[in-house]
């Protein structure tokens, strides 16, 4: 059975539909890049599955479970999914091992002691230990992205989706975040991401998902789409980014 | 992070040192420029104050310094009564200015009915005299004969918190609406309730950019608990009246007046320096 399961999902704003109809699933330990140009649909279809927009159409399961049935606790399918938003969206009142506790403590009945030395293990290996106490606007974009993305996996996510997490970074920052992701595909996590960084997807997908007019237009291995894309579409697509 | 403060790691240059000097000249010529200007002009405004007609009879009976000392232990002990009603009333306006707050940004229908009884009552108590309120609440209630025998510093206390809830009520709201809506999204996508995303996201950052706004609030109900005397409280205004009444000189006002001065004045330098220190933070260390 797979992770996420995204049927017929139809999203519209005022006259706009911005998704028409995506169907798409994600296995356990898959890692699906969604590439398109911007307004192709990638963040809003992140949005739906994390329930922060609502859809119109369609249904949504989260390994079995239809987390658009009314019935459904909102908050309790959130607290399933982390997400990383482009702009990391750290609480700037908190410090950093309170910002990556906070849905351990209050949503997930850790213990302030075991979710702190948990946040601690994570932050001592990617050399930010030193900063546990530091408030976020002392950190740089690359250190303030990582510590977002550890405060969306220390609670072991069924699912992780990552918006677009290094379009807000200087250059050279984008590589330590890369490879914190790397490293959560190496420890097993599924993960649903939508980047601009097309070299990046093509190392580190399991499968490319290209999008245009809020609808799947191809999906294949990174292989497939980049080497020898089907559609029209993609083809053209790809060689306005290869530029 | 103000850079004029800080002890440079270079020595400066002839050039820098020259600068400094032209705009030390500059600041001590316009010090001088103010004090002598203030100086003459305090001294017209005395001047003319002491040559009015009546200055003599107003000296007498509005600076008398025997009446004046005589009345200061008393209306001490009046002004205490102010304190302590200051304190419940800011905790109690603390608690009911927040949950109106959070009240009135409730969304959906089904809060419809709490979010408009919050709006009306705010309105309602923004825009009625403090002084109507404290008899409506001072008299009326206690005339209903359904509560026990309260003092009338109780029926003050809550007459303060009623009218001021709703200012700070405002204030506070418009402070979480600040709050950028991607904080509240960052909290909700973490799993966490609108309850606790209010509660531990919204209002501590909403609060931090109303500060000053609720501490000039502050300052503000430090004076209005003076009017509770109109209820009976012998606190510091009445305690004053009283000894008016039996001296014929109207010194303690004088008194009273200066002892709540001296009481807000710490809190009103404290509003005055956050709020510049608040304002430099944002500029980030400009000139302009």
């Amino acid at each position: 059975m797979s992770v996420l399961d995204v049927r017929g999902v139809r999203k519209q704003f005022d006259d706009h539909e911005v998704l028409r109809g995506v169907d798409l699933s994600v296995n356990q330990h898959e890692v699906v890049v969604l590439i398109g140009a911007s307004g192709s649909g990638k963040s809003t279809l992140l949005r739906t599955i994390n329930l922060i927009e609502r859809v119109d159409d369609g249904q949504i399961l989260l390994n079995g479970d239809d987390i658009t049935d009314p019935g459904m606790n909102a908050d309790s399918a959130r607290s399933r999914i982390g997400v990383v938003f482009q702009h990391f969206n750290l609480f700037p009142h908190l410090r950093v091992i309170d910002n990556i506790t906070l849905a351990a403590r209050e949503v997930h009945g850790m213990s302030k002691a075991d979710a702190t030395e948990r946040a601690m293990k994570l932050l001592v290996s990617l050399g930010l230990g030193d900063k546990a106490r530091d408030y976020p606007d002392r950190l740089s974009g690359g250190q303030q992205q990582r510590v977002a993305i550890i405060r969306a996996v220390l609670t072991d996510p069924e699912l992780l989706l990552l918006d677009e997490i290094t379009s807000a970074l200087d250059p050279q920052l984008v590589g330590e975040v890369l490879d914190l992701v790397r490293r959560l595909k190496t420890d097993g996590s599924t993960i649903l991401m939508a980047t601009h960084e097309m070299s990046f997807a093509r190392e580190v997908a399991d499968r490319i998902v290209f999008m245009q007019g809020g609808r799947i237009v191809e999906q294949g291995t990174p292989a497939q789409i980049f080497d020898s894309p089907q559609e029209p579409e993609t083809v053209q697509f790809l060689s306005r980014v290869r530029h | 992070m103000s850079t004029s403060t800080s002890t440079p790691s270079w020595r400066p240059s002839e050039l820098e040192l020259s600068r400094r000097n032209v705009r030390r000249r500059a600041t001590g010529r316009s010090v001088l420029i103010g004090i002598v200007s203030t100086i003459a002009f305090a001294t017209i405004v005395g001047l003319l104050i002491v040559n009015t007609p009546g200055w003599e009879s107003v000296k007498a009976s509005f600076f008398n310094f025997e009446v004046g000392a005589a009345s200061v232990p008393s209306i001490l002990v009046g002004l205490w009564l102010n304190i302590q009603v200051l304190f419940i009333s800011a905790i109690g306006v603390a608690i009911f200015g927040t949950l109106l707050a959070v009240t009135r940004s409730l969304r959906g229908p089904v809060f419809f009915p709490l979010r408009a009884a919050a709006t009306i009552y705010t309105d309602l108590f923004r825009g009625m005299p403090l002084l109507i309120v404290l008899y409506l609440v001072g008299f009326g209630l206690p005339a209903l004969d359904i509560f026990p025998r309260m003092p009338a510093m109780f029926w003050g206390t809550i007459a303060l918190i009623l009218t001021y809830s709703a200012y700070v009520a405002e204030v506070l709201r418009a402070g979480m609406e600040a709050v950028h809506p991607s904080q509240r999204m960052a909290a909700r996508s973490l799993g966490l309730s609108h309850a606790k995303t209010l509660r531990i996201v919204v209002i501590p950052q909403g609060v931090r950019k109303v500060v000053p706004a609720l501490m000039n609030d502050f300052v503000s109900m430090q004076k209005d608990v003076g009017l509770i005397s109109i209820l009976g409280a012998v606190d510091a205004v009445r305690a004053a009246q009283i000894q008016v009444a039996q001296s014929y000189n109207f010194t303690p006002y004088v008194i009273a007046a200066l002892l709540f001065v001296a009481m807000s004045w710490p809190m009103i330098r404290l509003t005055d320096w956050l709020t510049a220190r608040l304002a430099k933070r944002e500029q980030i260390g400009g000139v302009v």
